[in-house]
């Protein structure tokens, strides 16, 4: 359900990496101890439980691990509230906290060799995007310059980067400029 | 006259010619020329004035140590002053030109300071200047600022139009350095397995090694270069960049590196300068040694220059410096000078050598090759003004009595070797005095040390005090195996030192009488004299550190690099202290100057500073928008319509929510989901007031407040269901109450079961205010928003013109008033909607000040306003809002310290002026007397100040002494033109103090 009224258009940019907005997606926020709710958010939502740093994913939804105490769905826009509403249902009778967050923030997909994703993330995060510190299936919380951001691998190859919605444009010229054609570094080597 | 060779320059292409200009002639060089070789190719010696006494000056140096050839390169929007011609290699069409001098470089009014130099010693400025005291700003310091500094700042309104960088790092070892140290340190390293970024700051590997020779396993220096390069770069482990300085050391193995990417090609599209920000276990310094210049007189005469440099100009850029050079040394190395000018056919009328044996090895091969040799011998003066013409000889050991006189054109000196040991000393590392090579070298022993307690940084090859190559490639391959965690690694094999011991030289001659010591400079940049440091000395300056401050000595734009050494001896001798008893000043990052655009990364223009945005940024933009910053948002101060002024667009939002219907976009509240079985009792510690007692489906205003019981936040809190509460705050308090309740969540109640989520970017927040809100609402569609369905501070969900949204009755303008959260995706189209539906309303949106001037109206409080951090809710009258059945609340305790509860404390109250005028905001109440300080008392101050549309006067509040009881009272406000405004103390509610208007 892409609303062309209420969300910007598409943009793309191409340079060392194709830097593309993601279009809406549902993220659903999920705060509860593992051990209390890990169970029934794996049935309801078809997925593994991640561990620390993980994303584990059936190319469709994905459940992102976001804290100790705190998991990323991310599933479809369209059955987001559907899905936020089931998950409340099935770990009503635990300590948990389930919300619908799918507007709060805003997604880039990053293309590419991966040696180039690495060193364009290298130019604006200070976590370290060596392939054994930030291998294919990590999710990393962390600071885009000046923001708050997160970095994960999709499992076709290519780079998520997440930030919340009013810092959109900003993210987005960030990642324009460290792909900007002629800033290639070249330290990192597929 | 060209200095240019017809053969050698090994880093030059001679088949191509580079055309580049000096204070507007057309000079010539090739690629690989620095500016300051091409400079001197062209004959041009005298490259500026200095900063002092404008005396004329030329090279030095050929590196990163140079004090005096500063230019100001480029034109325009890419001007820059103070570039180094030795670091700055030539491009097609740079633009140089000289620095400090007026009117021209060749004749120069400021050299008037030459002749005066006896009057102008160390501490003058101190001593002369202090009085009196207004002639210090008046005349002393425009005269002082207009003759000293080096270049001049680029024109104001030039914008910098090239990009910059950033590129965070994590290695297992870092490398400084690409002289022979740091390629043996990087093979030994890359070969034990370990990550190594290996980094020069020069376009170039191999250090000095090809200008002074020897044999690396067998090879000529460079052939060894060669091989070990490609031998590193076949490594998958090993990264190699050159034009990269390590710039600074920091504590856990933090390092910062400055490459300059397209410095030597303005207009590129690539980033101009990138700023390396390095985590590394370990760090090898393989930063080399500097020469350090003799102390005679006329020693900063151009012409006169490092041993070292005189080579490197021969060898690598075919540049001879004179045509005639007197070497001057204390040590043998500067030997090697002698024997490479003859080598290029160039004169060579004396080596004069201050030790009274002379040298080893290296003497016997320059005797050999027919050179004459003075030892315990000293240059007394060297002959010349803009140019070197003679040198005068003397007995070393003598007050300077001229034996002979030696026309010449250059003069080589050396004054031994000191180990660059910035980086080391960076984040701790200590040095010891090495008595027998006279220099400090670091200490292994005193490094500096890691989270794990051992060394992470590791001093390699002459970094390390190691001079000969030999010796230097054994350290340093030593020193890259360590770094790897392996203990030792087999060098390369270099031949071992075979040189004569070196002798202490601070002075020459060492008893020279003090018309040679004014003329003996130190510190070439900032014009510091063996004279100055011995007069500071005399007059109680023991700490170098003081020394330094009071003579300037190491303080200018080479920190001291070529005058750190001889500096603290002079000091030294004339204390009669050992030299490691003065120690050094301490060495601070950079290494040498970096840009500050590099600095600032892509934190420029549009990337300054992240802007948020609401979901309906656009349209505010779209529609007259004057911004006002909150926070890092940008909310709409009042939208402008035609030509009318801000104050005019106020009054017309004003008016036309107060009659009919106005917009606000509160999407920037604030919006806390708090859940859990505790909630309700966290909710209550959190809110001054009883929360737990809300209904499903109700509102209520809450104050939070700090453990010191000060204000710090409020907004409406409605009650979603029995275990989920949702929590408005201020805009500006959106994360900073989050936080607060994680940190008592996780610090303090961490068994209470209770999860917060900051969900202020989910919704869209459209505040729908006035008489006709009800009506458009209701023209929408889709929820029963009655009065009876929807009473005052209510909740309700549903769909609004089939957007899922959910709508608080809640007012903050005194009017009938619903605030409309949808997912932010959807506001737009709500936004919109409102418009088309309200558009028979005259519907109006309206910004902050509106916002502000309707809620002061009403006498609501705002956070930052009436609250600065000192103010408790009990001083705005909320007496109310602060639950007494609560057993506690955070800040509670704090409330009942005896300053909190005391009736003295200034409470708010409504103030109204006589004469229907504004009151400037800030003005204080004054009271009979005067202060303490003499300063008129006063018994009050405005926190709010507005002009009021619906009462077409101004109105205010603020806090009064005992205001809340002094009703009626007139009390008189100051004035920013000094008089005073008479004003009568009222409620704080100016308008429809029944709330009449809400509730419809």
């Amino acid at each position: 359900m892409f609303d062309a009224a209420t969300t910007k258009e598409t943009t793309r940019f191409e340079g060392l990496v194709t830097v593309e907005d993601t279009g809406l997606a549902g993220m659903i926020t999920i705060r509860g101890a593992r051990s209390e709710i890990g169970g029934a958010m794996s049935d309801t939502v078809g997925l593994p439980v991640p561990e620390t740093l993980r994303v584990t994913t059936d190319g469709r939804r994905s459940l992102a691990w976001m804290s100790p105490d705190e998991l990323m769905l991310f599933c479809g826009h369209e059955e987001a509230a559907d899905l936020a509403a089931r998950l409340a249902e099935a770990t009503a009778r635990a300590h948990a906290l389930i919300l619908d967050m799918s507007d709060a923030r805003t997604l880039f997909t990053l293309t590419g060799a991966e040696a180039s994703l690495r060193e364009v993330l290298a130019k604006l995060t200070p976590a370290d995007m060596r392939t054994q510190a930030f291998p294919r299936g990590m999710i990393r919380r962390t600071r885009l310059a000046q923001v708050s951001g997160a970095i994960w691998w999709a499992d076709d190859g290519s780079l998520r980067v997440m930030c919340f919605r009013s810092v959109a444009d900003y993210v987005r010229g960030l990642l324009c400029h460290a792909a900007h054609p002629a800033s290639w570094v070249g330290h990192f080597r597929d | 006259m060209s200095h240019r060779l017809s053969s050698g320059g090994r880093l030059i292409d001679r088949a191509t010619s580079v055309r580049f200009t000096f204070n507007g002639t057309y000079l010539r060089g090739h690629p690989g020329d620095t500016l300051a070789s091409a400079l001197l190719a062209s004959g041009r010696s005298l490259l500026g004035r200095s900063f002092k006494y404008h005396r004329p000056r030329g090279l030095v140096a050929s590196g990163a140590e140079e004090p005096n050839a500063l230019l100001g390169l480029g034109t325009g929007d890419r001007f820059e002053p103070n570039q180094r011609a030795t670091t700055s290699e030539l491009f097609e069409n740079a633009s140089t030109t000289s620095q400090n001098h007026w009117p021209t470089l060749d004749f120069d009014i400021g050299a008037a300071n030459t002749a005066l130099s006896r009057f102008l010693p160390a501490g003058f400025y101190y001593k002369m200047f202090i009085h009196p005291r207004p002639l210090w700003k008046h005349v002393y310091e425009p005269f002082i600022r207009r003759s000293a500094g080096l270049g001049k700042a680029p024109a104001p309104e030039s914008r910098d139009p090239d990009r910059y960088e950033h590129f965070y790092l994590h290695t297992d070892v870092l490398i400084v350095g690409g002289g022979i140290a740091g390629l043996a340190a990087a093979k030994a390293a890359g070969e034990a397995g370990a990550e190594v970024l290996l980094i020069e700051q020069t376009p170039h590997w191999g250090g000095r090694a090809p200008v002074d020779g020897g044999e690396i396993d067998g090879l000529d220096p460079e052939a060894w270069i060669q091989r070990t390069v490609s031998e590193l770069e076949a490594m998958p482990n090993v990264r190699l960049r050159t034009r990269t300085m390590g710039s600074g050391v920091y504590d856990h193995g933090y390092a910062l590196a400055y490459e300059r990417i397209a410095d030597h090609e303005p207009g590129s599209e690539a980033p101009r300068h990138r700023l390396w920000r390095i985590r590394a276990s370990r760090i090898v310094t393989a930063t080399g040694a500097l020469e350090r210049p003799l102390a005679f007189a006329g020693n900063d005469v151009p012409g006169v220059m490092l041993a070292s440099a005189v080579r490197d100009y021969v060898v690598n850029y075919g540049v001879a410096p004179g045509k005639r050079t007197v070497i001057v040394t204390n040590n043998d190395d500067a030997y090697r000078t002698a024997l490479t000018l003859r080598d290029a056919g160039l004169d060579v009328p004396a080596i004069v050598d201050a030790r009274p044996e002379g040298g080893g090895a290296l003497m016997a091969e320059a005797r050999a090759r027919g050179i004459r040799i003075l030892t315990n011998r000293g240059i007394a003066k060297v002959k010349g003004g803009k140019k070197v013409k003679a040198v005068a000889i003397c007995n070393q050991q003598g007050e300077g009595g001229v034996l002979d006189v030696i026309p010449c054109d250059c003069v080589a000196m050396s004054g031994g070797w000191s180990p660059v040991v910035h980086l080391w000393s960076h984040a701790g590392g200590k040095l010891t005095w090495d008595e027998k090579e006279i220099f400090f070298r670091p200490d292994p022993s005193r490094a500096p040390t890691g989270a794990d307690g051992q060394a992470f940084v590791i001093a390699a090859g002459s970094a390390n005090g190691h001079l000969g190559q030999g010796e230097i490639l054994t350290d340093a391959a030593n020193a890259g195996a360590e770094a790897a965690g392996q203990g030792t690694s087999s060098a390369p094999q270099g031949a071992a030192r075979d040189e004569a011991p070196i002798a202490p030289v601070w002075m020459m001659p060492a008893n020279a009488n003090p018309a040679l010591r004014r003329k003996a400079w130190l510190d070439f940049q900032n014009d510091v004299k063996v004279s100055d440091v011995m007069l500071a000395a005399q007059e109680g300056y023991e700490s170098v550190e003081h020394t330094k401050r009071y003579t300037t000595l190491g303080m200018a734009t080479d920190q001291g690099k070529l005058s750190n050494i001889n500096g603290l001896a002079t000091l030294a001798q004339a204390l009669g202290e050992a030299i490691p008893a003065v120690g050094t000043t301490t060495f601070r990052p950079p290494y040498t100057p970096i840009s500050l655009s590099a600095i600032a990364g892509e934190a420029r223009g549009d990337l300054f500073q992240p802007i948020r945005k609401t979901p309906l940024h656009e349209w505010h933009e779209a529609n007259g928008a004057a911004w006002e910053p909150v926070g890092h948002w940008r909310r709409p101060y009042c939208y402008l319509r035609g030509g009318e002024t801000k104050k005019d667009a106020v009054i017309r939002e004003i008016n036309q929510t107060r009659t009919s219907l106005g917009l606000l976009d509160a999407s920037t509240l604030g919006k806390i989901i708090v859940k859990g079985p505790d909630a309700a009792r966290f909710m209550d510690m959190l809110y001054t007031n009883m929360m737990s007692s809300l209904k499903v489906g109700a509102c209520r205003y809450g104050l939070m407040c700090s453990e010191n019981g000060f204000l710090m936040d409020d907004g409406v809190v409605a009650r979603l269901d029995e275990d989920t509460f949702l929590c408005h705050t201020t805009t500006g308090g959106a994360e900073r109450i989050h936080a607060h309740m994680e940190d008592f969540l996780q610090t303090e109640w961490w068994d209470w079961k209770v999860w917060v989520v900051n969900a202020t970017e989910q919704y869209a927040q459209i505040g729908v205010v006035g008489p006709n809100s009800r009506k458009v609402l209701e023209k929408l569609g889709g929820m029963d928003l009655s009065k009876d369905a929807l009473p005052f501070m209510r909740w309700t969900e549903g769909e609004l013109a089939g957007i899922p949204a959910r709508v608080f009755r809640i007012s903050f303008s005194g009017e009938l008033s619903f605030e409309v959260a949808v997912p932010a995706n959807k506001g737009r189209a709500l936004w919109d909607k409102l418009f088309e539906a309200g558009e028979e309303f005259g519907v109006t949106p309206y910004g902050t000040e509106a916002l502000h001037v309707m809620r002061a109206e009403k006498g609501f409080i705002m956070i930052g306003d009436e609250t600065d951090g000192t103010v408790i809710p009990q001083d705005l009258g909320l007496h109310w809002a602060i639950s007494k059945k609560k057993e506690d609340y955070i800040g509670k305790r704090a409330q009942a310290r005896s300053h909190m509860d005391n009736p003295d404390r200034w409470q708010l109250v409504g103030l109204e002026t006589l004469d229907g005028s504004v009151l400037p905001e800030g003005s204080y109440a004054i009271a009979d007397g005067k202060n303490a300080n003499g300063q008129r008392n006063t018994q009050g101050r405005v926190t709010s100040t507005y002009y009021s549309p619906t009462l077409e006067r101004g109105i205010a509040v603020g806090l009064v002494h005992n205001g809340p009881t002094r009703m009626g009272e007139e009390i008189e406000f100051n004035k920013v033109d000094g008089g005073t405004i008479r004003t009568r103390i009222t409620s704080t509610v100016f308008f429809d103090a029944e709330g009449e208007k809400q509730n419809v």
